[in-house]
């Protein structure tokens, strides 16, 4: 390694979407030090692609009066199916109206408050009080008791991570994009900072920090189909579980979202069901209300990506050549809503199905979406495992959503996790010496070189990307929607084979420079790593809870798994160590969802 | 239709292997439906050269990574589909930003700069107070701010820019709708005179030619035209009430 290219910083934070984003700007202003690192330039962050909105109980228009932090916190902790921290959830919702207004206060162009008497696609006539007028406005998401999704018309995320890029490139943080943590550095006891692949020249550099803070979003690609950025790897949580010693928290609970588009697996926004779309099926009959009479298209995302399935395996799916799909049909709220509010909907439509969602009915089906665990922090956002060490967003298992996160709270958990833990950041490394042990740097970059080199000259006879479409199929038809023992198992044998080939990889490339497929072979090991841990954190939980749905055991057992699963990759070791840890409960005991298997009509999958 | 054989025909350098100049290297691969240029090049990489570089990140033309001369004109790769292209097509990196390697440039570096330059954040005095309401705002003007704020920083209007060819310190019509989105903005307390003093310039709004590409090109239709007028009537308008105080 070349000591020279070493690059010391007091706040490291690796990711550069909205929560890696929102970490820095509250640690610079506090008048740190920060450095981010970026596999892409932070406006192309997959955080951008978040069409919908995001809550925070502000109840400016007609159909969110009354909302509260308490409403906010009852639908998270029903949403999650009590697998979330109730601690987290109250913070986050006193938080999340402040994160609203302050990013209105950075730029973002929040829709505002039309006032005028309206009337809602299903007849009922609302109005908007003029005393309210040019507030910030909220729309309808699924499992919410009110209208609390803040937007900013069709492009929320994309201004959202605008305005807080605004930010990083006031306070002049650095940003190093084009640079990949492959390795967190450190001791088993702290971290030091990360070892980085620079994905212009190919080269290793160490980046040495007081306070790591892990940002890199979820895991979605290690799914065969993915409404995810082609980015989103799991690299993040990947290299914190490579330390032995950092568990991932709930990798089990993976989220589907109901309107994925066939095929391409774009994702089309909640807000279309929000704003009064409906699901149809092959006889154009909207089937949501026989299954959930009160919230029919609104119910949580788990239990309408269930629906859905359930559904189309009774055969009312349309068939086509990539297989049965339903329709999503939001004709009837006109071009012009459509073309202000929905209007990426519709370019989404227009160029990769080419139709027009005014005139035509959208082929959806449920996707993989969303990652509810990773790496598991407390309340401050420190991870498990490893002081200096700290994760923030999607990659992290703060634990906001539990078993089901609810449409509109990623957006908002970007922003009031970054926030708050950058605020804990700031102090640690108020407190944190700079002490680095130079023979544990070097190692470690040596360590990766010695990855690349093996990689060149190896004798192995795998193919990286052979492997990889396998480990992607075997998660979406084994560890999916519906799950089961028999599948599990197979799954779990399949990826324990798959892992062990990932050792004897074999580049047909020359690998120099800023190669595409050594990225690809050193990433591959973790993200089977990843998969692991999901498919034997899955068998293992015998009950049912959030998206968390087992054929074999249908019912939520609250005496049994009440319990978030930790799961730890030893030194060495060929699979993962499971284990387990309470749950904090202390304001609203389990109970019913109020939708769901458990109140609906029919009794999926019973 | 019977089904076709494109050929591929792609720009190749990489900087790691000098020796190696820079030259189009030819492809062939059976078109498949729907297919777009982003499946084609992945395809390419599994199938055929594990070494070739480009960029893609949402695959939905919402990231603005992939654009790419496609037979000569910037466009996002993922959204070009392969059926209305002949069976010979030319991918090529874009002009203006520096390449990293093959089809991927470095746009991250340029629209960094270009913010910097325009101060590209909100200028104000006011301090931000938690136990607030919020401001109020118009929602036609929160509507209008949106719709400049949509640029996704591609690069197409850049890359197909006369003016940006030749000049490297030419803000573009990028930077001037991000000069735009502040001027509209009631929150920015920037008076037009002090925007002038970045803008009002040949690297800035007086540096344009007039050729209207980047309006024709925008994959996010954005009218640049317009936002571009309106940022050359506002600074005129400014440079002449100077000129008055003088």
């Amino acid at each position: 390694m070349k000591w020279q290219d070493t690059h010391i910083t007091e706040v490291l934070v690796i990711g550069a979407g909205l929560a890696g984003e929102r970490v820095a700007v509250e640690a610079a202003s506090h008048g740190h030090e920060c450095t981010i690192l970026s596999l892409v330039p932070p406006r192309r962050s997959h955080s951008t692609a978040a069409q919908g909105g995001m809550q925070a109980s502000l109840g400016n228009v007609a159909m969110g009066y009354g909302d509260n932090p308490d409403v906010h916190f009852e639908d998270t902790v029903k949403g999650s199916d009590w697998g979330c921290e109730q601690d987290v959830a109250r913070l986050f919702v006193n938080l999340a109206p402040i994160a609203v207004r302050q990013l209105s206060y950075w730029g973002v162009p929040w829709t505002r408050v039309v006032p005028g008497k309206k009337v809602l696609p299903d007849g009922r006539e609302i109005e908007d009080l003029p005393e309210k007028e040019g507030l910030i406005a909220q729309r309808a998401f699924g499992g919410t008791a009110k209208w609390r999704t803040c937007y900013a018309a069709d492009g929320t995320g994309h201004v959202l991570q605008y305005s807080m890029d605004s930010m990083v490139i006031k306070l002049g943080v650095t940003v190093h994009d084009r640079m990949e943590a492959v390795a967190l550095i450190h001791d088993g006891e702290h971290c030091y900072g990360a070892v980085a692949r620079c994905l212009r020249t190919g080269t290793f550099r160490a980046y040495l920090a007081k306070a790591t803070v892990i940002a890199t979003g979820g895991y979605g690609r290690i799914y065969g189909t993915s409404t995810n950025a082609v980015i989103n790897e799991g690299t993040g949580m990947a290299i914190a579980l490579d330390t032995g010693v950092v568990p991932l928290g709930n990798m089990e609970a993976v989220q589907f979202h109901p309107t994925g588009i066939v095929p391409t697996n774009i994702l089309v926004t909640e807000g279309c069901r929000g704003d009064g779309g409906y699901l149809l099926d092959k006889n154009l009959h909207r089937f949501m209300p026989d299954y959930e009479p009160v919230k029919k298209e609104l119910a949580s995302r788990d239990v309408v990506s269930r629906r859905m399935m359930y559904h189309i395996r009774q055969g009312y799916g349309v068939e086509s050549p990539y297989g049965p799909h339903l329709w999503l049909d939001i004709r009837h709220l006109g071009t012009e809503h459509l073309y202000t509010n929905l209007r990426e909907v519709c370019t989404i439509c227009g160029n990769f199905l080419g139709i027009d969602p005014a005139k035509d009915l959208i082929p959806v089906v449920p996707t993989q979406h969303y990652s509810m665990g990773g790496v598991r922090t407390n309340i401050d956002g420190d991870a498990y495992g490893l002081k200096g060490l700290f994760a923030a967003g999607e990659s992290a298992c703060w634990d906001l959503h539990g078993f089901n996160r609810l449409g509109g709270n990623s957006l908002a958990e970007t922003l009031v996790m970054g926030m708050v833990v950058g605020a804990r950041v700031a102090d640690y490394v108020k407190e944190a010496v700079m002490d680095f042990p130079p023979t544990l740097v070097s190692d470690a970059v040596k360590k990766q070189e010695e990855r690349v080199k093996q990689l060149m000259t190896a004798k192995g006879t795998e193919n990286v990307y052979a492997l990889r479409k396998q480990m992607e199929e075997t998660l979406l038809n084994k560890v999916g929607i519906f799950r089961n023992e028999a599948d599990l198992k197979e799954a779990v044998a399949t990826l324990s084979d798959l892992y062990a080939r990932s050792q004897h990889l074999k580049l047909r490339s020359n690998g120099l420079g800023p190669n595409p497929e050594v990225a690809a072979a050193l990433r591959l090991p973790g993200m089977l790593r990843l998969a692991l841990c999901i498919a034997t954190g899955a068998l293992n939980r015998q009950e049912s809870r959030g998206s968390h749905y087992r054929e074999d055991f249908p019912k939520r057992d609250d005496a049994n798994w009440l319990k978030r699963t930790l799961a730890y990759w030893r030194p060495g070791a060929d699979m993962p160590d499971l284990q387990y840890e309470d749950i904090t409960i202390n304001e609203l005991p389990p109970g019913d969802r109020g939708y769901g298997e458990a109140t609906g009509v029919t009794q999926v999958g019973d | 239709m019977a089904q076709r054989i494109l050929t591929f025909s792609i720009f190749r350098y990489n900087p790691a292997t000098p020796e190696i100049k820079p030259r189009m290297q030819d492809f062939q691969l059976d078109e498949t439906p729907n297919m777009t240029v982003f499946i084609a090049l992945n395809r390419l990489r599994e199938e055929q050269d594990p070494s070739l570089m480009f960029d893609f990140v949402c695959r939905a033309a919402i990231c603005g990574s992939c654009a790419m001369l496609i037979n000569g004109r910037p466009q996002l790769a993922c959204k070009t589909l392969t059926a209305e292209l002949p069976e010979t097509i030319t991918l090529m990196p874009l002009p203006v930003f520096k390449l990293v390697g093959d089809l991927s440039v470095d746009t991250g570096t340029w629209f960094r700069q270009m913010c910097e330059t325009t101060e590209a954040w909100i200028h104000t005095d006011v301090k931000f107070n938690p136990k607030a309401e919020e401001e109020r705002m118009d929602n036609a003007i929160a509507l209008d701010i949106y719709e400049a704020e949509r640029c996704i920083e591609c690069g197409c209007c850049i890359a197909s820019c006369a003016t940006a060819n030749f000049r490297d310190d030419f803000l573009g019509a990028a930077g001037l709708n991000r000069v735009a989105r502040f001027l509209i903005d009631p929150r920015d307390q920037r008076s037009p005179a002090q925007v002038f003093e970045v803008v009002g310039t040949d690297e800035g709004v007086f540096g344009c030619i007039g050729l209207m590409a980047c309006d024709d090109l925008c994959p996010m239709e954005i009218p640049l035209q317009t936002q571009l007028a309106l940022v050359r009537r506002k600074m005129m308008a400014a440079a002449l009430r100077c000129q008055c105080q003088k």
